[in-house]
């Protein structure tokens, strides 16, 4: 039964992904990366992260995708169709890509991990996933937790500054 | 159950249709959001470790994978956007100063 | 007082090293040192010869230092003092003492002074070296020593070319002869195996040896006493000053071959034949330089001709065995021909004011008698001794040698001696008439300054003169039988029988002789002889009186009929020009191709290996130029073309960065795998 919502989620999240890099349109390629990520949080859920599931949807999608849209509406979208989409390397690089599918593959068979545990709490039960993860957020993970806040800070300052229109008097 | 090497080639595949999209593609913003992809593929194979060894590390780091993806995201963005008032469209391949 | 032989030449050799290391200090006082040691030695020899002479007599040996002994060959620096070497040193130390008293007057002034006298004392040293050794070692050392001097002495104003001249040819000539000699020495030594007289004249040679040996040595003795063909050095010798003329070419060094024959004498009785070419040649060569003194104009060259002329008489007697009469006549010559020659250095002393080449040619002279009495009268009888007039020295020692010659049945040496004689009486007189008599031809400015000659050049002349007038008749006489030859037969070998071209004729002679050898009284053949020897003197002196006195004209007449033969005379036979053609310029020409050869082959070499070092360095200078270089520039070059080839990598676009990242990661995860 999960095997089966697996498979649908990760069609859905490649399918959506290969639209992605072949549209010429910038919106549609954009758009086809929203629903790969709403497939994606689908499968977050599947895997027992449905904090992640949540932020993956609000920040990922509702955030940062929007914030690609509202970029991509302020270039000249009608221009970019009319040149050529790709690069000389293409096929170079394609057929890297191939082949490192190919060797990560045998790899994968492989295998020799170590043995499978389960969560130790059933869905809709608490304490769920969300309690557990803000214990080790806030303890464990404390210093990351404030660094990762003042990155976003700098950042917010910066693409402020780069985006800012030069004032010339 | 699901085995660990599904999340595995799930996440790789993600990773190489991302790899290919920036190694392909000419608009910069194609490329940004092939980057996009990539750092998903990421998140991909750490919640599937994380979930076959019960251990929450994964998904925390997943949460900060998002974090300095939003980050990125505005710079690069503020960055094409700035470039963007010079030119019509910016195509990464000529920007070429660097050359021999 | 013999055993202090060795005294004699240590004080002339004292003489050269304080003359010749201090002789800027010594200066003006040299010559009085010189001569202070001459006389010293003069006083040892006759402390000797009053020993020798008074006592028992014999020979001794004085042994000085034993100087070689390698193997079988020994020889010793040690002096023998027999009756032959003790006539010997008093002639060489008595003239000697003599002469360097003359010199201080002769020589004064000239800048060379000290050096002068340390010459002359050096050959005094070598003089007595060579008579008072024992061996012939010893003997060689002083003949070169004295042959050495003669070069030093006749080069003496060595700033004149020709002086310079003089002394190589004398040196080079007399080297001819010591080859001889030295050949000699060897032949004695490889015979006897011994060098010292004593052992030498003990062995019996075959006639062939001893005729060899004697010839050897005579070779010696022809260079050093200038005998034909060895004499052409004697005459060029005149370049040097008088005194050296008179000590060393006339009364000393010249008779040294003379003094060796005569030593050497016990060897050559063994071998007659050496003897009778020994005589031949005095003979010649006596007749041969009295022919060219006929006619010379230089007053010291007919003097030199003059001595020529009496070696070779000495040879003659001891070639025909008159060893003893050889030896006087060097005494009485010694004599008279340094009486002649201080002479002549007066005459030429009291011209100096006169241009240099009228100096001594006789034919501006003249009438000089009045002016220089005593120079003349001295002279005078120098002249009369030579000519052979009887009582003075020259007769007694001449005429043994020529009755000698004719009773040992050498007639043709006789008649060429007479001859020679005759020719020797006319020159010497000619000299007289023509320096001291008739008008003075003298230039006008020389004239006010022709005096007398001081005291210390006088005072030697009347010594001399003394000497000539009784050094004859109180040793020599009766002759054959006399003093001296009584006291010189130890030394000296009897005379070998007469030769056998004699024949018929002197057994004739001898029978009118009466029963005597050539060392007794010869009766009524020899009144004969003498008397001729007489007549044939007196002769050439009244010849000479005509030609030069009375009919003055007469000479130039003479000349005018026969130019040709007055010419060859003049010109002294043209032998010197022979030898230059003959043997100086083959020589030189020799000598210049052997040089030409050395300058092409020695500078080619150094030449060529110099050329090949510079092209050898070139050439490994652009080897490893090129080597260099080219792998520096084949460094840079390599690493060009690959720039070239790999420059495309850097294209400047970011993608192309990350395709070859995503290689990297394919390449690492491929290690990883394939591992």
């Amino acid at each position: 039964m999960e095997l089966l919502f697996f498979y649908i989620f990760a069609a859905g999240i490649v399918g959506a992904s290969l639209l992605m890099v072949t549209r010429a349109n910038v919106i549609h390629a954009a758009l086809s990366l929203v629903l790969a990520f709403l497939f994606m949080a689908g499968l977050f859920v599947l895997a027992g992260a449905e904090f992640l599931a949540g932020v993956q949807i609000l920040v990922y999608a509702g955030g940062i995708m929007v914030l690609y849209l509202f970029s991509i509406m302020l270039m000249n979208v009608g221009v970019s169709i009319r040149l050529r989409q790709w690069h000389r390397q293409s096929v170079l690089a394609l057929a890297a890509a191939l082949l490192l599918a190919a060797e990560i593959w045998m790899v994968l068979g492989r295998g020799g991990y170590p043995e499978a545990r389960r969560w130790p709490w059933k869905l809709g039960e608490t304490p769920g996933n969300v309690e557990a993860l803000g214990q080790v957020l806030y303890t464990k993970f404390l210093f990351p937790f404030e660094v990762a806040s003042m990155l976003l800070l700098a950042a917010m300052i910066g693409a402020i500054v780069l985006a800012k229109r030069r004032i010339t008097r | 159950m699901i085995p660990l090497t599904h999340f595995l080639a799930l996440g790789a595949i993600l990773f190489l249709i991302g790899a290919a999209g920036v190694l392909m593609r000419r608009n910069a913003i194609m490329i940004l959001l092939s980057i996009e992809l990539m750092l998903n593929s990421v998140n991909v194979t750490f919640v599937g470790f994380a979930r076959q060894w019960a251990d929450l590390t994964g998904q925390v780091f997943a949460i900060f994978i998002i974090a300095v993806a939003a980050c990125e995201a505005a710079v690069g963005l503020a960055i094409l956007i700035s470039l963007n008032r010079d030119r019509q469209m910016v195509n990464v391949d000529e920007i070429n100063l660097l050359k021999w | 007082m013999i055993r202090y032989a060795w005294l004699i030449p240590l004080f002339p050799l004292a003489g050269v090293l304080i003359n010749g290391l201090l002789g800027s200090k010594t200066r003006g006082a040299a010559g009085h040192l010189a001569t202070l040691m001459a006389g010293l030695s003069f006083l040892v020899v006759l402390g000797i010869s009053r020993e020798m002479i008074l006592g028992p007599g014999g020979s001794h040996t004085v042994a000085v230092w034993n100087w070689i002994t390698a193997g079988k060959f020994s020889a010793s620096l040690s002096f023998l003092i027999d009756p032959l070497s003790t006539i010997m040193l008093l002639v060489v130390t008595g003239v000697g003492f003599v002469i360097h008293l003359y010199s201080i007057g002769y020589m004064h002034g000239d800048p060379g002074y000290p050096r002068f006298f340390t010459y002359l004392n050096l050959f005094m040293v070598s003089m007595l070296l060579l008579v008072m050794g024992d061996n012939y070692l010893v003997m060689f050392v002083g003949w070169e020593g004295v042959g050495l001097c003669s070069y030093l002495l006749i080069g003496f104003w060595y700033e004149k070319k020709s002086a310079s001249d003089a002394g190589k040819k004398a040196f080079i000539v007399n080297r001819i002869g010591d080859a001889g000699f030295l050949l000699g020495m060897f032949l004695i030594w490889s015979l006897t195996g011994s060098l010292a007289y004593g052992e030498v004249f003990k062995a019996e040679l075959a006639a062939p040896a001893a005729t060899a040996i004697g010839l050897l040595l005579f070779i010696g003795a022809m260079g050093k006493s200038a005998q034909i063909p060895l004499y052409v050095w004697l005459p060029d010798a005149m370049e040097g000053p008088t005194p050296v003329s008179a000590l060393i070419h006339a009364a000393t060094m010249v008779t040294a071959g003379v003094y060796m024959v005569a030593r050497t004498s016990p060897i050559y009785v063994q071998g007659p034949a050496a003897l009778e070419v020994v005589a031949l040649v005095g003979a010649l060569t006596a007749i041969f330089a009295a022919s060219i003194g006929l006619v010379q104009n230089d007053i010291k060259r007919v003097l030199a001709y003059s001595t020529v002329s009496q070696l070779g008489f000495m040879f003659m007697a001891l070639g025909v065995g008159a060893f003893a009469s050889g030896i006087f006549h060097l005494m009485t010559h010694a004599f008279f021909k340094g009486l002649l020659f201080l002479g002549s250095g007066s005459v030429i002393h009291a011209l100096h004011h006169a241009p240099a080449d009228q100096q001594q040619d006789m034919r501006y002279m003249g009438g000089l008698r009045s002016k220089m009495p005593v120079t003349y009268g001295t002279f005078l009888i120098g002249a009369i001794a030579i000519a052979g007039v009887p009582p003075f020295a020259g007769f007694w020692s001449k005429d043994e040698i020529l009755a000698g010659a004719f009773f040992s049945g050498h007639y043709l040496v006789w008649g060429l001696g007479t001859a020679a004689a005759f020719m020797t009486a006319f020159y010497m007189f000619r000299l007289i008439f023509m320096t001291f008599h008739g008008e003075m031809r003298v230039d006008h400015h020389a004239r006010e300054h022709i005096h007398e000659s001081p005291a210390t050049m006088t005072v030697p002349l009347v010594i001399l003169a003394v000497l000539s007038v009784v050094g004859g008749i109180l040793p020599g006489f009766p002759p054959d039988a006399g003093w001296i030859h009584k006291f010189l037969a130890p030394s000296l070998a009897k005379a070998p029988a007469a030769h056998a071209a004699a024949g018929e004729g002197y057994r004739i002679v001898k029978a009118a002789a009466g029963a005597g050898e050539p060392g007794g009284g010869h009766g009524t053949v020899g009144i004969v002889l003498i008397a001729l020897a007489i007549a044939v003197a007196l002769g050439g002196i009244a010849l000479a009186w005509r030609m030069y006195m009375r009919d003055t004209a007469a000479p130039g007449r003479l000349a005018a009929r026969f130019p040709g033969l007055y010419r060859v005379l003049l010109n002294k036979y043209y032998v010197d020009e022979f030898y230059q053609a003959c043997i100086v310029e083959p020589i030189y020409r020799l000598m210049r191709s052997l040089f030409n050869f050395d300058q092409r082959v020695v500078d080619g070499a150094v030449n060529g290996s110099s050329f090949l070092t510079v092209w050898t360095s070139r050439l490994s200078g652009l080897f490893d130029l090129r080597t260099v270089d080219g792998a520096v520039n084949g460094t840079a070059s390599v690493l060009a073309f690959f720039a070239q080839l790999l420059k495309f990598i850097q294209s400047g676009m970011v993608q192309n960065y990350l395709f070859m990242m995503l290689l990297g990661v394919f390449l690492m995860v491929s290690a990883y795998l394939f591992r």
